[in-house]
């Protein structure tokens, strides 16, 4: 049926070109990461030389510096990287599969019923670990399925959807500002971590869950790519196609809100990371792919350098969420805006 | 050669039937064009065939088997189907938007291969879209998207195409473009090529098999001069008119008779028959 066509190596050229190029700005991502990395580990009240860092990291005991950045840095760090993929993957595949930059699970709801759930196990029922993560999982779901099902009506248009989630997730913070209230004791730091999100105090147990997560809804999401790919062609096309439309949107969304809550329930509802994630990628890689990886990183450098301006940069220190939330505001309301006078999709 | 039949089928959205027990067998190797009036189930029954609608009754029959057996990706590469508005996500190229047809020939652990660049150049180069390969879907006018499209949907390699009006919204040089294009494919690959079509004249030009759908049911189905006559016309369109042989293609054609028509003689003397 196919011969031999003197364009077929001007396609396969084509698509090394492309490959190339994403290729190359992962690694610059990764290399801006691992000097974010750097320079959050050295950095502290007592500042860390270089040379004393690397012999911490190669197992010397530094007096005095160790223990701030074996103990305290490097879970920040760690935790940062972690929870910030999450977002961002999480927040560009629902941004994708829903065609809008808006239906980012943090605007929608998904992140305030993680965050609900898992302020509630943690402070009325007392639990901790995998039970809050699980928990939290449980409640981004149910807080999924309760949005399609409210925006039901012979069919879910996006901008339904959004409005239910905007209500939804309205609902969902003033819930864990109650019970944050009634909570018998709770440290400001502990508020500002369920209302805003926040790093402080992380330990790399808690960052376990959200490794583990990462591995396996990230790696479940890359693996089935391709569908995603051509879902964005459009239901009819992509079922044509031969994608089996129903299971690859549930197990999309699965994976994307599993991402979101096992993150939301150690870190809260880092504010926009999910949001700003995904179009922040998709400006800097231009045209082509729907950027998951990209966006991947790139909500580990919002979540990162976020954390270390509120911690190091501003008079005072603020959680991420402070900074990422001071960040993802304007653009909010920018895209309400633009978003009202064209049809914009992601 | 892929055989495809719909027998007894019935099919609609919710509560309200719109194809009412419809038996259609597609001439395998041919272009069939299906024409009706607005909202009598055209593309309801496009949508069947390719199992983008359950139907409620009856079945469609693809090379003896029954479509809802075949699995999705296996169907994928046998049948292929072009919606109506196809959805160009945001700064895609034409080369990638291609390459989306051979997702049915590609597996969890198969990687792009050889076969499937030669798939994309091959379907680039039959639409004659080569040049065009690495501009944005987004800046290229009507005709030149439409052949994209279809060029992904040659990617895919199926034996038979489904077109859900592809001439729409394009000018009259385009839908000729379009056309001359899948009679091309037709002739070239062979392919069994079913679509849906606005304008009698150019199906009956360019259809091998006819098919006027009315009511939910198929009315005609059969060759342009056993189809679309005067009386067919009136009873599946309601438009009276006047069926004549088109001189270059010696196929029928209509000219529709609107109320302040009136009779006139043509340019040799005598008066239209």
């Amino acid at each position: 049926m196919t011969g031999q066509t003197p364009n077929t190596g001007t396609i396969a050229a084509l698509r090394m070109t492309r490959l190339r190029t994403r290729l190359q700005l992962v690694l610059i991502m990764i290399g801006l990461l691992a000097a974010g990395i750097g320079l959050t580990l050295m950095t502290g009240p007592s500042m860390t030389t270089p040379i004393d860092l690397l012999r911490i990291l190669v197992g010397h005991d530094v007096p005095g510096a160790s223990f701030a950045v074996l103990e305290l840095r490097l879970p920040r760090a760690t935790m940062s990287i972690l929870t910030g993929m999450s977002f961002g993957l999480g927040g560009v595949i629902f941004q994708t599969l829903l065609r809008n930059p808006l239906a980012s699970p943090d605007i929608i709801g998904i992140s305030a019923g993680a965050s609900a759930a898992a302020v509630f196990a943690i402070v009325v029922l007392g639990w901790s670990g995998a039970a809050v993560s699980i928990t939290a999982v449980a409640a981004g779901l149910t807080v999924a399925l309760l949005i399609y099902l409210l925006a039901w009506r012979d069919g879910v248009s996006g901008a339904r959807l959004i409005l239910v989630g905007i209500g939804l997730s309205a609902m969902l913070d003033s819930m864990i500002a109650y019970v944050l209230l009634r909570a018998p004791a709770w440290k400001m730091q502990d508020a500002l971590r369920w209302l805003t999100g926040s790093v402080n105090g992380a330990t790399l147990e808690e960052a376990l869950p959200v490794l583990l997560s990462l591995a396996a809804f990230g790696g479940l999401l890359l693996a089935r790519r391709d569908k995603l790919e051509a879902m964005r062609l459009g239901d009819d096309t992509a079922a044509a196609l031969g994608v089996p439309l129903a299971s690859a949107k549930v197990l999309a969304v699965m994976s994307a809100v599993g991402l979101i809550a096992v993150a939301t329930a150690v870190s809260g509802p880092v504010a926009f990371v999910a949001f700003l994630s995904g179009p922040i990628a998709k400006y800097i890689a231009g045209p082509g792919r729907s950027p998951l990886i990209r966006a991947a990183l790139v909500g580990a450098l919002l979540m990162l350098s976020g954390d270390f301006a509120g911690q190091h940069l501003l008079i005072g220190r603020y959680p991420v969420g402070v900074v990422t939330g001071a960040l993802g505001a304007p653009y909010l309301i920018f895209l309400i805006i633009w978003s009202n006078r064209t049809e914009r999709k992601l | 050669m892929t055989t495809l039949t719909a027998t007894a089928l019935q099919a609609g959205y919710g509560p309200s039937t719109i194809l009412t027990d419809l038996d259609l067998a597609v001439p395998p190797g041919a272009i069939t064009a299906i024409v009706g009036a607005n909202a009598c189930g055209k593309s309801t029954l496009l949508r069947c065939m390719a199992r983008l609608l359950r139907p409620s009754g009856g079945q469609v029959v693809l090379d003896g088997r029954s479509l809802r057996k075949i699995p999705t990706r296996e169907l994928a590469r046998s049948l292929g189907l072009l919606p109506q508005s196809p959805i160009a996500p945001d700064g895609i190229t034409v080369a990638d938007l291609v390459s989306h047809g051979r997702h049915p020939h590609q597996g969890m652990l198969t990687r792009w291969s050889h076969a499937d660049d030669m798939a994309v150049a091959a379907a680039l180069e039959a639409t004659q879209t080569t040049e065009l390969a690495e501009r944005d879907v987004d800046e290229l006018s009507g005709g030149q998207r439409q052949r994209v499209w279809i060029a992904m949907a040659l990617a895919q390699e199926t034996d038979v195409l489904l077109l859900d009006e592809p001439t729409t919204f394009l000018d009259i040089a385009h839908q000729v473009e379009v056309l001359d294009l899948l009679v091309d494919l037709n002739r070239k690959r062979g392919t069994t090529i079913v679509m849906v079509l606005h304008d009698l004249n150019l199906a009956a030009r360019y259809a091998d098999h006819l098919v006027a759908i009315l009511r939910g049911k198929v009315h005609a189905a059969g060759t342009a001069h056993s189809v679309l006559t005067e009386k067919m016309v009136e009873q599946v369109f309601g438009v009276r008119c006047r069926v004549i042989t088109d001189p270059t293609s010696g196929q029928p054609m209509m000219l529709p008779l609107g109320r302040h028509c009136t009779t006139a003689q043509s340019s040799d003397g005598g008066t239209l028959s």
